[in-house]
């Protein structure tokens, strides 16, 4: 879709909500060089949501939102969880249906785009907790890996069932104490970015979203490379604040501790050769894109 | 924005796109002796499906993999194996959020692995098509057809039709497209027919050209936004109401579940027009009617010819949709009966009891006689059970 689609007519105008005004106005939809910078200055970025105060959730959301190359022609798939309190305020279309599923539903839903749709790129993106990818959901995650589905499934990892008030998951910590691991979870993490590798994804990565330029990044690869290639995966620490007894200042020095070299969350990316050719090739096109804008700024300035 | 194709026009495999209602009451029809999963596939074949999902479950497993020939083929667009019953309908939600006509089937523990699904297929207004051949869902382990998964269809928000024939089958699948995909309903439907009984039977089926199929499905006539990013993205509520417990919330949900039961209440004039009522009586006037729906009809045919050579007088009335419920018409067409038998194929006895919660005098109601695991109903069972019933009223009436 375009912008030109969502044009309000003009004697309408005035009795549409605010938030659709601000999205015809203002949505960085098409616009050359969208990015995390965008962030707090487009309403369409998530101007507000539900979650807790402070939430790393809330950022990752808006600099994943903000690095879409293609939002105009993005659909993304939720599942339960905190996530989902997030979804009614993005401006793309979004389905929720069950919890743990939205692995399947992106199948079904990238082959209908696909097929209704040849001659325009669709992308879709899964966005879901640590619960919905990896415990009752894992199955679905792992079969759609398997079959070679073209989207990216993004992972809000915070190490625990946040919504359902703090129980195990198979992402938390072994030895971490909460409820239903009353004496400690018993075994290890599970190392989902390992087992993607392994289940066919073409691009993985395991971070923090402390850095938005870094998010920013790695959505962007991971979209292009699942567009083109195959299924891509990143699981991203976004700290339930609320269930580590964290103030709600305090997630950003979480996500750095944790991002440490051979800690937990230190940067790991993983491309297969295809997805390096391309994502090689995407980096020397931004260059010269960057690299020509600058010029025509400097003959501008000159002139 | 992708365009709905006209009728008249051709499809790749050269069908012609036809008005639905020329396709099933004026094309000529040919007739044709096949098994139900093959019925299963030529009825799919006119139905210009976009997108099949397959998982094997005996007795579905021949038709799904029927449907595969059909992909190949170039008859539906999008056709592949799940990883298990959820992750199908999971799948086929996604095609049909998506736009697509999607069509799938399972049977017994498949439609209970799935369950979850059919509430939200409902609930998110996906007029996606599931062809369930009953099987039995009992342990230890039963591949047999019964007829007890159905009762946990009743409440899902779906259209539930009963076939009884391979004849039905056809007609009810092509027919269920275009009732489910109507903007005043718009929700998912389930045809069931008996597993073994229809599915793997040959039967001689009109069947319509096959060079004719039924127009596409446009997801733009869906009451609610098809997830394309083709029309804009609206912000739909300020607060997820999952997370709050206030009046607004409650409200959301109770009207919304009014709505989908709304919604099927609505199917019922569509489904008038297109088979003939939603019911069938034959020999109405007869002071003693069997009642029910699918295979127990057919055994119920041979049980009144049976008892006609007794001298015993009995009618039938045939139930084709379970959803919505033939409420009124079957409250009309037992009036006058002295007794209503509703045989089944389960032994819960579902069907009795959604007739004896609807009929005045409902000690008329006999719910029975049961068959479960498997097992076929003899016309003679059904006969023994009424006439020990009305020797048994007799006797009642005669220590009065
Ligand atoms: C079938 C089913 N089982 C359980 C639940 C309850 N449930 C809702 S959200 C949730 C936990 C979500 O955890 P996660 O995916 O990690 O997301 P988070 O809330 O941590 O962001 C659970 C268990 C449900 N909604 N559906
Ligand atoms: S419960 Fe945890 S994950 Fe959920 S919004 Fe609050 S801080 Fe974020
Ligand atoms: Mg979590």
């Amino acid at each position: 879709m375009s912008k030109e689609r969502i044009q309000i007519a003009p004697e309408f105008r005035n009795i549409m909500p605010p938030e659709y005004i601000e999205l015809v106005d203002n949505a960085t939809w098409g616009k050359e060089g969208r990015g995390w910078k965008d962030v707090g200055i487009n309403k369409e970025l998530i101007e507000e949501h539900s979650l807790c105060a402070g939430c790393p959730e809330s950022m990752a959301f808006r600099y994943i939102l903000a690095a879409l190359p293609n939002p105009e022609d993005t659909v993304m798939v939720g599942s339960t969880g905190c996530t989902s309190l997030v979804f009614p305020h993005v401006a793309v279309h979004n389905i929720h249906s069950l919890f743990g599923n939205q692995n399947a539903i992106a199948s079904g839903l990238k082959k209908s785009l696909a097929h209704r749709f040849p001659d325009q790129t669709k992308d879709v993106v899964v966005l879901a907790g640590d619960g919905a990818t990896v415990d009752i959901g894992l199955d679905y995650t792992l079969q759609s890996w398997f079959r070679q589905e073209k989207f990216t499934t993004i992972c809000f990892d915070n190490e625990l069932y946040a919504n359902t008030g703090g129980q195990e998951s198979g992402l938390m910590q072994k030895g971490f104490v909460a409820k239903m691991a009353p004496i400690g979870k018993q075994f290890e993490k599970v190392r989902l970015p390992e087992i993607a590798q392994e289940s066919g994804c073409h691009y993985v990565v395991n971070c923090t979203v402390s850095k938005p330029s870094l998010v920013e990044k790695v959505v962007r690869n991971a979209v292009y490379v699942a567009r083109e290639i195959g299924p891509t995966y990143l699981q991203m620490y976004t700290p339930c604040i609320l269930e580590i007894g964290k103030q709600s200042m305090e997630g950003l020095q979480e996500m750095r501790d944790s991002e440490k070299p051979g800690l937990r969350f230190a940067f790991k990316e993983y491309m297969s050769p295809e997805a390096k050719e391309l994502i090689t090739e995407m980096a020397a096109k931004e260059k010269e894109r960057k690299a020509a804008a600058k010029a025509a700024l400097t003959q501008s300035a000159t002139a | 924005m992708a365009n709905t194709p006209l009728i008249g026009t051709k499809n790749k495999k050269g069908q012609v796109y036809t008005d639905p209602n020329h396709l099933f009451f004026e094309a000529p029809r040919e007739s044709h002796f096949l098994t139900g999963s093959e019925i299963i596939k030529e009825a799919i074949k006119r139905s210009s499906c976009d997108m099949s999902i397959a998982y094997p479950i005996t007795p579905q497993s021949e038709a799904a993999a029927l449907i595969g020939e059909l992909f190949a083929e170039g008859y539906v667009d999008i056709y592949s194996r799940g990883a298990n019953e959820f992750d199908v309908m999971s799948i086929c939600a996604g095609g049909s959020f998506g736009g697509s006509r999607v069509f799938t089937t399972t049977a017994g523990p498949g439609t209970l692995r799935a369950m979850e699904n059919f509430p939200m297929w409902a609930g998110s207004r996906l007029p996606i098509q599931v062809c369930i051949t009953c099987r039995g869902i009992n342990s230890p382990l039963s591949i047999q057809p019964d007829t007890l998964e159905l009762y946990y269809m009743l409440e899902t928000g779906c259209l539930l039709w009963h076939a009884e024939t391979a004849q039905d089958l056809f007609d009810f699948i092509l027919k269920g497209f275009i009732v489910a995909e109507q903007p005043d309903v718009h929700l998912p439907i389930a045809v069931a027919c008996d597993g073994f009984f229809v599915t793997h039977t040959k039967d001689v089926v009109l069947m319509t050209p096959d060079d004719m199929c039924l127009p596409r499905y446009d997801p733009y006539r869906s009451p609610v936004p098809c997830m394309d990013m083709e029309c804009p993205p609206v912000r739909m509520m300020r607060d997820p109401f999952v997370m709050k417990s206030n009046y607004i919330s409650y409200a959301t949900h109770a009207s919304w579940q009014q709505e989908v039961r709304a919604a099927v209440e609505r199917s019922r004039k569509h489904t008038e027009a297109l088979l003939g009522g939603l019911i069938d009586v034959e020999n109405g006037d007869a002071e003693i009617l069997l009642v029910s729906s699918g295979t127990a009809i057919s055994q119920s045919r041979e049980a009144i010819a049976l008892m006609k050579d007794e001298g015993l007088d009995v009618g039938l009335v045939k139930i084709k949709t379970l959803r919505p419920f033939p409420t009124a018409e079957i409250k009309a067409a037992t009036r006058n009966a002295k007794k209503i038998f509703v045989p089944e194929f389960n032994v819960a006895g579902w069907l009795g009891r959604e007739i004896k919660a609807i009929v005045e005098d409902n000690q008329r109601v006999v719910a029975g006689p049961h068959v479960g695991g498997g097992m076929t109903m003899p016309p003679e069972v059904i006969m023994e059970r009424i006439v020990r019933t009305l020797k048994a009223d007799k006797e009642e009436l005669a220590h009065v």
